[in-house]
Parts: C-alpha cells; structure tokens; sequence
C-alpha cells in the first residue's frame, strides 16, 4: 500500500485526536497514580520463585501470601480484599526493576512487599521513586539508605550489634575473625564492626571477603587455625554459610573456643547444614522461631499449617508477616478515595504493631523500624536457644556508622 | 612446617574435590567430544538422589552410593538415547541442548523436592578428624581423596582394559571403520555417556556432606569441571587427574596467602594464559588422524 501524503496527514489528525482523549494521563499529570479501585486493593509480591536466592526468597513469598490470607479471612481492609499480584523477578536485579516497573505501572499495586537482597533493592529503587510508589523491605540490610519510598522493616547495624559485639568480647576475648561474602553487606556490617571493637577494646586479626555462592573453606579454617581469634564474625551469605559451618565442623573446630558469631544465619541455614554443624555458635538478630509470645505461636503454627509441618520460620519472614499487617494498619486510617501510596507511607509512620517479635514501630524520621535485639545460640536439634533479650525496643540508625549523618524525614542531613 | 604440611593436604583435598566432579566430564567430553552443559545438573542430581534416599528409605550416604550411581547413569543414558544420539556431528546444537535439559531439570527439581537448601548427613564414623603429621584433617575429606583416585584407577581400566573401552578408542579414532568391523557406536556412546553421568552423580552425593544442596548448585561445579579438563588436555585421564590437583594445591595455597576471591581470578588467569601458549592442554594424546 503507497500512503500518500493526503492520507498521512489524515491518519495523523485522526490519532492525534484520539491521543489527546484516549489517553487523558498524557495530559493530566498524575491520574494513573495507583490507587484502590472496585472493592480490591492490589499489592505487589516480588520474591524470587527461581535463580540463586529462590533458595531464601519462596519462605518470604509465603510469609507474605500467609498474611494476606490472614487479612482476607477476617474481612480484608474496610471490606475491601487485599489482591496479591505475585511476579517472578528469578533472583536477577535487571528483571527485579522490569517487574517493579510493570507491578506498579501496568498493575497500579498501592504498594509492592519485596526483595532480599540489597542489590535488588537496589535495583528497584529509581522505579519506586519515580512512579512515587512504595516498597516494603522485609531483610536486615546494610543501612545508609535514606529512601522515602521504602518501607524498612529488618535491623540494620545498630540493632545487629549494638548489643552483640561487647556481649562476645565479654563473654570470649578481643581477637575477632571477620568474614563475609564479597558485597555490599558484609563490608558495611564489618565497618561498623570495627568501630565497635575500636570502642569496645576488641581487635581484629583479619578481615576477608569470599566470592559469593562460595563453597570451598578449607584455606579459610586453616587461616583460623594459625591467627587463633577468639570468635569469628560472619557475614557470609547463603548456600556459603551451610558450606563453612559444615567444614569448620568437619575439620575439628571447637565452638566453644572459636565460635562462629553470626548476623545471617538463620532457622533456614540450620536446617540445610544439620544440627551437629551449627550447635554451639551464635545469632543476633530480632527473632527467632522458639520466640515465647502468643502472637509467635500464632504466626508458627499458621505458617506450618498453610505451607508443610517442615517449614521453619525466621528473621526475614517473621517481618515479612509483620509488615503486612502493618500495610493493613496504615490503610485503615484512611478514607477509600485517599489510599495512594504516598498516603500510606504517610499513614504508617509512627504505626505499631503487636509482631511476633514483640511491640515494633515504624520510625517516623527514617522510616525504619524499631526492633527488639536477641541473642541466641544454636542447638543440635536445629533451633535456638535464647541467651540475651533486649530490655527495651531499639532505634533503628541507618547511618550508626556515618557520624554527622542522619536520615532525617526531609530526607538525608549532613552535618558537618 | 606444619603450616606447609596443612596447606599442602588441603590443596590435595580441593583438587581430589575437582577430580571427583571432572572425571565424569572428561570422559564425556574428552572420548565423546560433548560439550555437556548439564554436567552440572548431574551432579545436582546425584545430591538430591542421597538426600531422597535418606529421607524415604533412611539410606545413609555410603549405602546409598551404589543405587545413586545406578539411576543417574540410568538417567544419562536416556538423555543420551533420546537427546544426544539425535546430534551426531552437530557439535552446537549438542551444546544448546544440553543447556536446555540442564535449565529443565533444576527447574524440575525444584518443583519437585522444593527450592530450599536440603541436608544430607555425614556418615558418623567419617565425622570426625585425625591427626597426620601432627596437623588435624577432617576424616571426611581423606575418605574424599582415596574416592577420587578409586574411581579414576576404575575409570582408567575401563578405557584401557576392557572391551568396551578397547571399542571406545576405535570409535575415538574413526567411527566409521569401526564400524564396518562391527563395533556399535551407538550403544557404546550410550553407555559412555551414561558412565559419565554416573560418575557425576557419585560426585553430588560425595561432596553433599561438606557443601550445601540447592536446584543451582550445579553451575558452580560445571565451571570447575571444563577448567580442569582444558587444562589437563582433552581426551587425556592422566591429565585431569594432574590438573585437578594443581588446580586444588594452587587456588588453595592463595586462597591462603590472599583469599578467595584473588584465587578464583589468578587460577583464572593463569589457564587462560596457559591455554593461549598451549592450546592442547598440559597432556595431550597424539592420535594418528
């Protein structure tokens, strides 16, 4: 078909006209701004069902979903269902940002719950920020993250170790062993590590980084061996940690000399590793599945019934459950034409919420959240056990480690 | 001296570890010329084979060897029968699709027996360690060492001392004048294939108690496994095994001086560099073409 000029300019007319009305948000600034619609509101659920950290990121998908249930079953939020709207991101960052983009773009969600790793979060950040959406960030992280369109609802730093580290300098000596998986996490953790052994009169003896997915120690227990510290603190991630427990087990290391003092392992890591691995060496972290509160035996028994009697719950999926019914908190207060993603991050600050961990509290200011820090060692049958629980609930400080640095609710201030 | 001692028996237990996942790949891709991308699924599968039989049957990990070798061999042979044997010449479209049954069957698994990292138990009376030479090592990992050199003195008698392996050669040399003396090359191939895959996944299952077992565990073993063979030479068993261990005595004594990361890269580097001014590897076999 030749297209003539009289024609091209008619075809030009005629969609340009149906441009200018069809599609009104080229024009109205902000009307498909993401909003509760015809009695449902839709979330997004980003966890990766597929790739490498599949392996952590199917328990936060179903801590999630659990919540969600929980919520639909009693009536939803003012009547209206929560519909989850679950996308695969397969453990990749690139394909976190497009499903980002197509949850909150082509699925309007109010808000997306996702994420487990910081390279992720990452990634889905500039979307986020841009569409004026909101991400809700279930793991202990890094800190020195200042976003007002993440919710975060894991310990950074301060809640990790503010407690931790004067507790095993007492309790083992000074000489610490750093090792952790070569990113971003592990080299923050360790930083403020540092400075704390620095106040504390502790001392490291050595600081190394392995590549991630890892699963060859042997060198690294032999470098034990000859620096002989008195506790080794561990960031490594992952399948890694199974593979160091297992090897420094298997090599004849005594826990009780040279525990292993850890912020990621987890119920999830115990179970793969086996009892006998992971006995004697030691957790910080808000939760732990043996956790005595009514609303954790609530939480453990719903999961396992929802998802297998195998299942083990931990740290990151406990805020997983938490912060949704957190979401549903801040819903609630306000009107059904109002509920926009900016309005709901306004709505959840200062929020509490009876978690399985404890009372918790979204910080105003920096959005985190406001945990209650524990200690505890692993047994041979696969749980912990309890030693240190924190008296009072503790202030989440994104940036512990940046003096003059404050993640303030206009946003980051330096003070200098 | 001790330290010295230390380092050298670990180096031989990560090289008897690259030995274990490179024998079966070097027999595949060194006697067959496949370039099977699915190694590494293999040896996954072998993994989730102990873990399976420890949880139905209660099988522990030294009992269970036997029937893991059997059914991953079982199952290699029905890839190479109704995959493979359709690719003939067609070197490619084998790598393509190897790639696809490796991506379909941790896939498969994971639907099947779930993505999380799944425990297999150490056998009680190799748990402990012992002392050699006055340096401590883990029982385990000796046990590792004589596995791999029991399985490699096997793999060298079959290729050398049996009949079949005698037809293997022929086909090796020329298939079609083996042929035409009425050597069938399609059955050997299947059951060299399905050797390989066997011996995969007797390695999932011997290095499961030390490492972790995930759908994706594979991947990493599968890249270890082409280093050692190109390294050792193609089509050389005396190579890989040499290889094997001077990867393992190499990445370990760094990963000791520096760490893991700096180990990775210069072990790395120096088989790239390696293999620019020897193509053929440290031992390469003449053939009469």
């Amino acid at each position: 078909m030749k297209l003539t000029r009289r024609q091209l300019l008619r075809n030009t007319a005629v969609f340009g006209a149906f441009a200018s009305t069809g599609f009104p948000h080229i024009w109205i600034k902000n009307a498909d701004l993401a909003s509760a619609a015809a009695g449902e509101i839709k979330v997004g659920v980003l966890f990766s069902l597929t790739g490498t950290t599949a392996i952590i990121e199917e328990s936060l998908n179903k801590a999630t979903l659990l919540a969600i249930e929980e919520i639909n079953a009693t009536g939803g939020i003012k009547g209206m269902k929560i519909v989850p709207v679950v996308e695969d991101p397969a453990s990749d960052p690139a394909t976190f940002a497009d499903k980002a983009r197509k949850l909150v773009v082509g699925d309007k969600c109010v808000s997306v719950f996702g994420s487990y790793t910081s390279a992720s979060r990452k990634a889905v950040l500039p979307v986020f920020e841009r569409q004026h959406n909101l991400y809700w960030y279930p793991t202990l992280y890094e800190g020195r993250e200042c976003s007002k369109n993440v919710i975060y609802t894991g310990a950074v730093p301060n809640q990790q170790q503010d407690e931790f580290i004067p507790w095993l300098i007492n309790k083992f000596g000074k000489k610490f062993y750093l090792i952790g998986s070569n990113y971003i996490y592990p080299k923050e953790e360790n930083n403020y590590c540092k400075k704390l052994l620095q106040k504390h009169g502790g001392e490291v003896v050595a600081e190394e980084y392995v590549p991630l997915g890892h699963s060859e120690f042997s060198s690294v227990i032999n470098k034990f061996k000859s620096t002989q510290p008195n506790v080794i603190f561990s960031t490594v991630v992952g399948d890694s940690v199974v593979a160091l427990h297992r090897q420094y087990h298997a090599a004849g290391l005594d826990p009780e000399k040279m525990p292993m003092a850890s912020l990621t392992t987890s119920e999830n890591e115990v179970a793969a590793m086996g009892g006998e691995a992971a006995a004697g060496h030691f957790t910080s972290a808000p939760y732990f599945m043996v956790y005595k509160s009514p609303e954790n035996e609530k939480f453990v028994a719903a999961y396992k019934k929802r998802w297998g009697a195998d299942k083990v719950t931990h740290f990151v999926s406990e805020a997983c459950y938490f912060q949704v019914h957190l979401f549903k908190q801040a819903v609630e207060k306000l009107a059904v034409s109002d509920i926009t993603p900016p309005n709901i991050r306004d709505a959840v600050k200062g929020q509490e919420t009876l978690a399985p961990q404890g009372k918790v509290r979204i910080e105003p200011e920096n959005l985190h959240t406001w945990l209650w820090p524990k200690i505890a060692q692993a047994q041979s049958d696969g749980q912990f056990k309890i030693l240190v629980q924190a008296k009072d609930w503790l202030k989440p400080l994104p940036y512990a480690a940046y003096p003059g640095q404050v993640c303030s609710e206009k946003g980051l201030v330096v003070q200098n | 001296m001790d330290q010295f001692i230390q380092q050298f028996l670990t180096g031989l237990s990560i090289g008897s570890i690259l030995l274990l996942v490179a024998i079966g790949l070097s027999i595949i891709y060194g006697a067959m010329g496949i370039i099977n991308l699915a190694h590494g699924e293999f040896v996954m599968l072998g993994a989730y084979t102990a873990w399976f039989l420890q949880v139905q049957f209660g099988m522990g990990l030294l009992t269970s060897l036997v029937p893991i070798f059997l059914l991953v061999a079982a199952f290699g042979w029905l890839i190479e029968r109704f995959v493979l044997s359709f690719l003939n010449n067609r070197p490619l479209d084998t790598i393509l699709a190897t790639w696809g049954v490796g991506i379909m069957l941790q896939q498969a698994v994971r639907l099947t027996a779930g993505g999380e990292l799944r425990y297999v138990k150490m056998p009680e009376i190799l748990s402990n360690s012992t002392d050699i030479l006055g340096v401590q090592i883990s029982l385990y990992r000796i046990f590792l060492l004589a596995a791999s050199l029991v399985l490699f003195a096997a793999t060298w008698l079959l290729m050398n001392r049996t009949t079949v392996g005698m037809k293997l050669r022929a086909i090796i040399q020329d298939r079609s004048v083996a042929a035409s003396f009425g050597v069938n090359a399609r059955r050997i191939y299947g059951l060299t294939f399905a050797y390989g895959a066997g011996l995969a996944g007797l390695a999932g299952a011997l290095v499961s108690p030390l490492k972790s077992v995930s759908p994706e565990m594979g991947t990493g073993y599968v890249i270890d496994a082409f280093m050692v063979v190109v390294l050792g030479g193609v089509q050389s068993l005396v190579g890989t095994v040499a290889s094997a261990f001077v990867l393992g005595e190499l990445s370990g004594v760094i990963a000791f001086l520096q760490n893991d990361t700096v180990a990775k890269a210069i072990v790395l580097l120096a088989i790239v560099v390696l293999i620019r001014f020897r193509p053929q590897g440290m031992f390469a076999t003449r053939v009469r073409a």
